[in-house]
């Protein structure tokens, strides 16, 4: 199979830029014109049972994107920041299983950080217009000059993923690197992991790739190895090879059959649209029964009546 | 003993036109402050909750001010309203009367004020306006403090949070549209203003929407 593990290094010269604001599908709270070419969809593959948990993923995400993480307490746990933060965009998360079947302990490290998912409940809930954005190769991008900090993300991501800065409030997640995708590069996290459990190519390849991966699992006894590209949230971009992938909650939570939460899409849906139409409807009926009924006025006898009974009260 | 709905300041000037005093000064400020609230609250959320009226956010400074700004004014509007409550409550207790008033909603809108029970301070609408406010505000503070993440994000879900962001903003269209019933009926009836305006209404306005109110005040006066 025609695919390099290794992602090239940069080139130094006739550098061209091969993503920008002609291959947006979609732009948060406003429309953008059909692209003109489809770019080949990409994908990162995360291969657990690859992992060793070095965490060279995390040094060089913070590194390329030049963040710096807070030295931290120890929780008494591997997890290193506890969570993810607005700095730190991809977290390994530690978990320690005893598999029922063979009483061996397992130590199951899955990198968590943001999936770029097909139909993007971050991108759905966002309103404010241009700051998250899909580009047509699937990676989804938060813009953040017009980020508003509402957090709408936070609701709409069936993963948990966006967080929010308390320096200039504005949402933070993986950018799959786009910067680096744009110069023909793959993701920092994947140019860094020395096992080759983290790799980026087109979705195609990584699909294949991680077919062959599987076959190798369960062949070693993963008997339930498998893909985890889930189909609620229309297949992921970042995609994972579990050696359980029947029982994806092992894995720190991740979700079996994650979609956009029914109340965000009702929110984002009906709610939307009728409400604006109810406003709508209510002012229009006023100025409806204005016309036709006219103003309600106080006609002379009322004052007359009203002077009558005051003075019929003072002898 | 005072009746539920004469309420300290309401009171029957004589004169030519008579004038009925509606509202003191302190409950006009109150009011106006409830109200300039509601509105900026509504221009601000609307921003949030349509693409279409994103632009609104730029009446505040941008989408980040008009984000961070939006919950401050409903604080504000909460305690402004809250004293709206205490001084209205009492005056808005549902009465047999309004039931009746109610089902000849017909005769309310026609303007057939003749069909209709004798009224006291308030009318079953403007009652139900008073009510659906207090709810509706109450449902919005709680829903509203549970997506200000700003200093509240660490004590709720984010699954309590999609259902509060949900309920905030349906919350929030049947109070814009109680508003416009509220500022429609306002502007139909006219001499209505003048209340919360001046403090004041005509004797002929009182006579023939909220007669029953004058006949209490006509009485204490006496």
């Amino acid at each position: 199979m025609a695919f390099n593990f290794e992602l090239p290094n940069p080139a130094t010269e006739n550098v061209q830029v091969t993503l920008g604001e002609q291959d947006l599908v979609a732009r948060s709270a406003s429309s953008v014109p059909p692209p003109a070419r489809q770019l080949t969809p990409v994908a990162k593959l995360i291969d657990i049972s690859k992992c060793i948990g070095c965490k060279a993923c995390q040094s060089a995400c913070l590194e390329w994107n030049d963040m710096r993480q807070e030295v931290g307490t120890n929780h008494g746990v591997y997890d290193n920041p506890e969570d993810l933060t607005p700095s730190m965009f991809t977290l390994m998360r530690f978990t320690e299983w005893v598999n029922p079947e063979t009483q061996n302990l397992e130590w199951l490290i899955r990198k968590d950080g943001c999936m770029h998912c097909a139909d993007p409940g971050c991108l759905k809930a966002c309103p404010a217009p241009g700051a998250i954005v899909q580009y047509s190769n699937g990676i989804v991008d938060f813009v953040h000059e017009n980020c508003i900090g509402c957090g709408y993300c936070v609701k709409g991501c069936p993963f948990n993923i966006p967080r929010i800065s308390a320096v200039d409030r504005k949402a933070y997640k993986c950018t799959l690197c786009s910067d680096r995708v744009a110069v023909g590069q793959g993701p920092a996290c994947a140019k860094a992991c020395p096992t080759h459990a983290i790799v980026f190519g087109t979705k195609e390849e990584m699909t294949q790739h991680a077919a062959t991966r599987i076959t190798d699992l369960k062949s070693r006894g993963f008997a339930n190895a498998g893909l985890y590209d889930p189909p609620g949230v229309g297949g992921t971009h970042v995609m994972y090879v579990l050696p359980h992938a029947d029982k994806p909650e092992l894995y720190a939570n991740l979700p079996k059959n994650p979609k956009i939460s029914a109340v965000v899409e009702l929110w984002k849906g009906l709610a939307k649209h009728a409400g604006v139409w109810a406003i709508g409807a209510f002012t229009a009926v006023g100025f409806l029964h204005h016309l036709v009924s006219g103003a309600n006025r106080v006609s002379p006898e009322d004052e007359e009546n009203a002077k009558r009974l005051t003075r019929s009260a003072r002898p | 003993m005072t009746a539920y709905d004469v309420q300290p300041g309401d009171r029957v000037n004589p004169g030519d036109p008579v004038t009925v005093s509606r509202y003191t000064v302190a409950a006009r400020i109150n009011h106006w402050i409830t109200a300039i609230s509601l509105v900026l609250l509504a221009l601000s959320g609307l921003a949030l909750f349509h693409p279409a009226l994103f632009f609104l956010s730029g009446l505040f400074g941008g989408g980040q001010s008009a984000r961070a700004i939006h919950p401050w004014i409903g604080v504000v509007l909460f305690v402004s309203f809250f004293g709206l409550f205490i001084r209205f409550w009492r005056a808005n207790l549902w009465r047999r009367e309004d039931g009746t008033w109610l089902a000849r909603l017909r005769d309310v809108l026609s303007a057939h004020e003749e069909r209709l029970p004798e009224v006291d301070k308030y009318n079953a609408g403007q009652k139900a306006v008073f009510w659906l406010m207090s709810i509706l505000i109450l449902v919005l503070i709680s829903s509203g403090f549970a997506i200000w993440d700003q200093y509240f994000a660490a004590y709720t879900t984010i699954e309590q949070k999609r259902f509060a962001v949900l309920i905030h903003s349906m919350a929030a269209v049947v109070i814009i549209c109680v508003w416009i019933v509220h500022v429609y009926a306002a502007i139909w009836v006219r001499g209505t203003i003048g209340a919360m305006t001046r403090g004041q209404v005509t004797g002929g306005w009182a006579w023939r929407h909220h007669r029953r109110w004058l006949r209490k005040l006509v009485g204490k006066a006496g």
